[in-house]
């Protein structure tokens, strides 16, 4: 592997990119930020807050912020090789792109779907925003009473000649609170089956018909909100794809999602203090041969770095047989599920290896890489919920993938 | 499936085809009830002779084909699915690699050219217990006049009955338990004091108990270093495990396969039972298991190839992810198949029982995950 990497880099003159970014990089990207992690929103606090903004217009000049959208639409134009080598050379220095998480849902799931689906017209419109960092989007996709079986939707949009009405209530909406722009699922059509009758709309925020209420949630974040739609403007303009065409759109979506919720990371990103099993080291102990002192904690910790490396292997084997160019796809909702199981036994593995330090929720009695895990431990348990249950991911790699038939209602 | 190139895709397609039409599971069956004491067809073995299949790994100079682990791998998978018998894992892979890895230039000329026309069989005889434990050697080789004499005895060894000559793991110094003082030597299956007697197991393959009773070969005989044979005997298993896994993702793929054909035709109730949810994402997780577990196996057949210095960490993963996952699907084989599993008759039944010998040859997932754990650093 590491061979044909070599290999693809000469041959595409990436070596000459690298260095390029390497200088652009020592001309723009602020020493202070080195290493910083934004906050999950994307921002930084006071002390590097006017960097980041530097940082992030900086990159968004240079397309930066979504490398591998297309110029005209305030991407960069850059191939799957390319994007891997500027981002080990912002690694390298210890550069992070706010970017993505500026754009709340932007760059990872409504971007992508508006290259697809969208109008020259939207492209123009709505991409560059995105790309720059400075417009954060959110999605209104579940209600109180369509959640895994989000097809029962019923926020209804009414088409008034040049505009649409909007009234219903979605959930989840992350970032709803703090965003500028909402892709929303909503029912068009209640005549039709409940996919055939659904369309998806895109809205601003700021305006009267629209309003949000943060959800605090057990790990006591409040990354979620309640969205009110009491009749809400859309322009007709604003329809991404076919009206009663939106389950695809959606489906679509979701695959992005999926694809972005693939990486079997600590949920946040945060940097870590080291490998799990060096932190096991600190908080057990070890017997004589060096081994972890605690036979059964030992055997269980083999088996999860087995599966994360399964699924690091897998990831890149996914990637080199799409020759350098990963389709969303399939694979997408094999790699979530395996990812969310990795990401939530690792915080479990960590609250046990930290024993009875492992349940602190604030105070100096805990170090803050305990107070951050029962946060994220908590968190966690969202992510095998979100973008499609891990059950909805087995319905549809058993229906898609399988070829099984689909489970009826009757008995 | 890894990026194959033209000529891997070309093997991989000619051996599916073969094993499809010349080695299917039935020619498994019919080698069963007759009870062949080598426990593998010699037409079916001289076959892959004639395909070139047994010099994969051998360079030119040596008449083989020197195509790499990742390709030889390709071809297990193939006869992992229908369960196809064959001394090309224990003779073609361990053997040959024993000799690649630890051979002299004298040795090698000997052998491997023989290894690649299939007229002499070479096997690794190392346990000597139930379990797999390399370290726990005790057969005993003591150096007299010019060479050395061997004696104890050896269990399990693969196609240990069809060998012509052995690579046997012998104790020349330390304490059993020690990796250090253990030497490989190469022993010809009629060398005075060598007897077998061949093993009846669940799976009906071929295994032997081989009794070496002073049995005296020259100084030419050592394979690497005296005292400090175990850093190759490691890097030997390592290229066995690692063609065990890729034969057991052939036969955990079939044993798949089998269940989710039965899933779509089997009807209960009124309708298949594929459509029942509580198989159904059994199924999904069975296949979400093999695509995770299939990325070990390449990783380390292709660490092999490329001389990566985790080939022992990647071969253990594999062995032990392919292990599990094995292990998985035999179960959900009979399980979702329900009684018709049960039958001799049936297929189901061979994959079962060949999927724990599998597990168990080099170290079962509990060897590995050990394994693993030691050199991780903890």
């Amino acid at each position: 592997m590491t061979a044909s990497a070599t290999k693809t880099e000469q041959g595409s003159g990436l070596e000459g990119f690298r260095a390029e970014v390497r200088a652009w990089l020592d001309a723009h990207f602020p020493p202070a930020l080195e290493g910083v992690v934004p906050m999950m929103e994307g921002g930084a606090d006071g002390k590097h807050a006017a960097d980041m903004t530097a940082w992030r217009d900086h990159l968004a000049e240079r397309g930066w912020g979504a490398p591998h959208w297309p110029k005209a639409y305030g991407g960069a134009g850059l191939d799957h090789a390319h994007v891997r080598a500027l981002a080990q050379e912002m690694g390298r220095v210890g550069a992070i792109n706010p970017i993505p998480l500026l754009a709340g849902m932007g760059v990872t799931m409504v971007g992508p779907t508006i290259l697809e689906y969208g109008s020259e017209e939207q492209k123009k419109r709505h991409l560059p925003g995105i790309a720059s960092g400075k417009v954060r989007w959110c999605l209104g996709l579940s209600e109180p009473n369509a959640g895994s079986d989000l097809a029962s939707l019923g926020t209804l949009a009414e088409d008034r000649g040049d505009h649409f009405v909007v009234n219903g209530q979605k959930i989840w909406t992350s970032g709803a609170d703090i965003s500028q722009w909402c892709g929303a699922l909503v029912r068009t059509d209640k005549t039709v089956a409940k996919h055939k009758g659904i369309s998806f709309l895109m809205l601003p925020m700021d305006q009267p018909g629209v309003r949000t209420r943060p959800i605090k949630l057990i790990s006591g974040a409040s990354p979620f909100c309640e969205t009110f739609f009491d009749d809400a403007r859309a322009e007709k303009d604003d329809l991404l794809g076919e009206l009663n065409d939106g389950w695809n759109v959606i489906k679509r979506l979701l695959q992005h999602e999926r694809a972005s919720q693939t990486s079997a990371g600590s949920p946040g990103g945060r940097k870590k203090a080291g490998a799990l099993q060096d932190v096991a080291k600190r908080y057990v102990g070890v017997d004589g041969a060096g081994r972890l002192d605690d036979p059964d904690l030992r055997s269980r910790l083999t088996r999860h770095l087995m599966d994360a490396a399964a699924h690091k292997l897998t990831a890149e084997r996914i990637a080199a047989e799409a020759k350098g160019n990963p389709q969303v796809g399939a694979a997408a909702s094999i790699m979530k599920n395996s990812a969310t199981g990795i990401t939530q036994a690792r915080s479990e593995l960590l609250l046990e290896i930290m024993g009875q330090q492992g349940f602190g929720w604030e105070g100096d009695a805990y170090d803050s890489e305990e107070l951050s895990t029962v946060r994220e431990w908590l968190w966690g348990k969202a992510i095998s919920i979100y973008g499609g249950s891990a059950e909805v991911q087995r319905n549809i790699i058993s229906k898609n993938i399988l070829g099984l038939p689909e489970t009826t209602q009757k008995g | 499936m890894a990026a194959l190139n033209e000529e891997q895709t070309l093997i991989r397609d000619q051996a599916k085809s073969w094993v499809t039409e010349q080695a299917p599971v039935r020619q498994f069956r019919e080698m069963r009830d007759t009870q062949i004491e080598q426990a593998y067809a010699p037409e079916a073995f001289a076959a892959m002779v004639d395909m070139g299949w047994t010099g994969i790994l051998v360079p030119e100079a040596y008449g083989g084909s020197d195509l790499g682990y990742l390709t030889f791998g390709l071809i297990l998978e193939e006869l992992g699915r229908q369960l196809t018998a064959s001394p090309l894992l224990a003779s073609g892979l361990v053997g040959t690699s024993a000799l690649l890895l630890g051979g002299s230039e004298e040795q090698k000329q000997a052998w491997l050219p023989k290894l690649v026309d299939g007229s002499a069989i070479l096997t690794l005889a190392v346990d000597e217990g139930p379990r797999h434990a390399p370290t726990k050697a005790a057969l005993t080789a003591v150096k007299s006049g010019g060479g050395f004499v061997l004696d104890g005895s050896k269990t399990m060894v693969l196609e240990g009955m069809a060998a012509t000559f052995f690579v046997v793991v012998a104790r020349t110094g330390g304490e059993a338990g020690s990796d250090d003082g253990l030497s490989l030597f190469l022993v010809p299956a009629e060398a005075k004091g060598v007897s077998r007697s061949t093993r009846s197991t669940a799976d009906s393959r071929g295994y032997a108990d081989v009794t070496f009773a002073k049995v005296e070969v020259g100084s030419d005989a050592l394979l690497g270093k005296l005292d400090a044979g175990y850093p190759l005997l490691d890097a030997i298993l390592d290229r066995g495990r690692a063609g065990l896994a890729a034969e057991m993702l052939g036969t955990a793929s079939q044993a798949f396969d089998m269940t989710l054909e039965y899933l779509k035709t089997r009807k209960q109730f009124g309708r298949v039972i594929g459509s029942f949810q509580a198989l159904g994402h059994r199924a999904a997780d069975m296949y979400s298991g093999m695509e995770l577990a299939r990325s070990c196996v390449e990783a380390a057949l292709q660490a092999i190839d490329s001389d990566a210095d985790n080939v022992a960490e990647l071969c253990s993963l594999a062995k032990c992810k392919m292990g599990d996952h094995l292990h998985l699907v035999s179960n959900e084989l009979i399980q979702m198949h329900g009684g018709i599993g049960m039958t001799d008759e049936y297929d189901a039944g061979f994959y079962l029982k060949r999927a724990r010998a599998l597990e168990a040859i080099y170290g079962n997932q509990a060897f590995h995950r050990e394994r693993y754990a030691r050199i991780l650093g903890y």
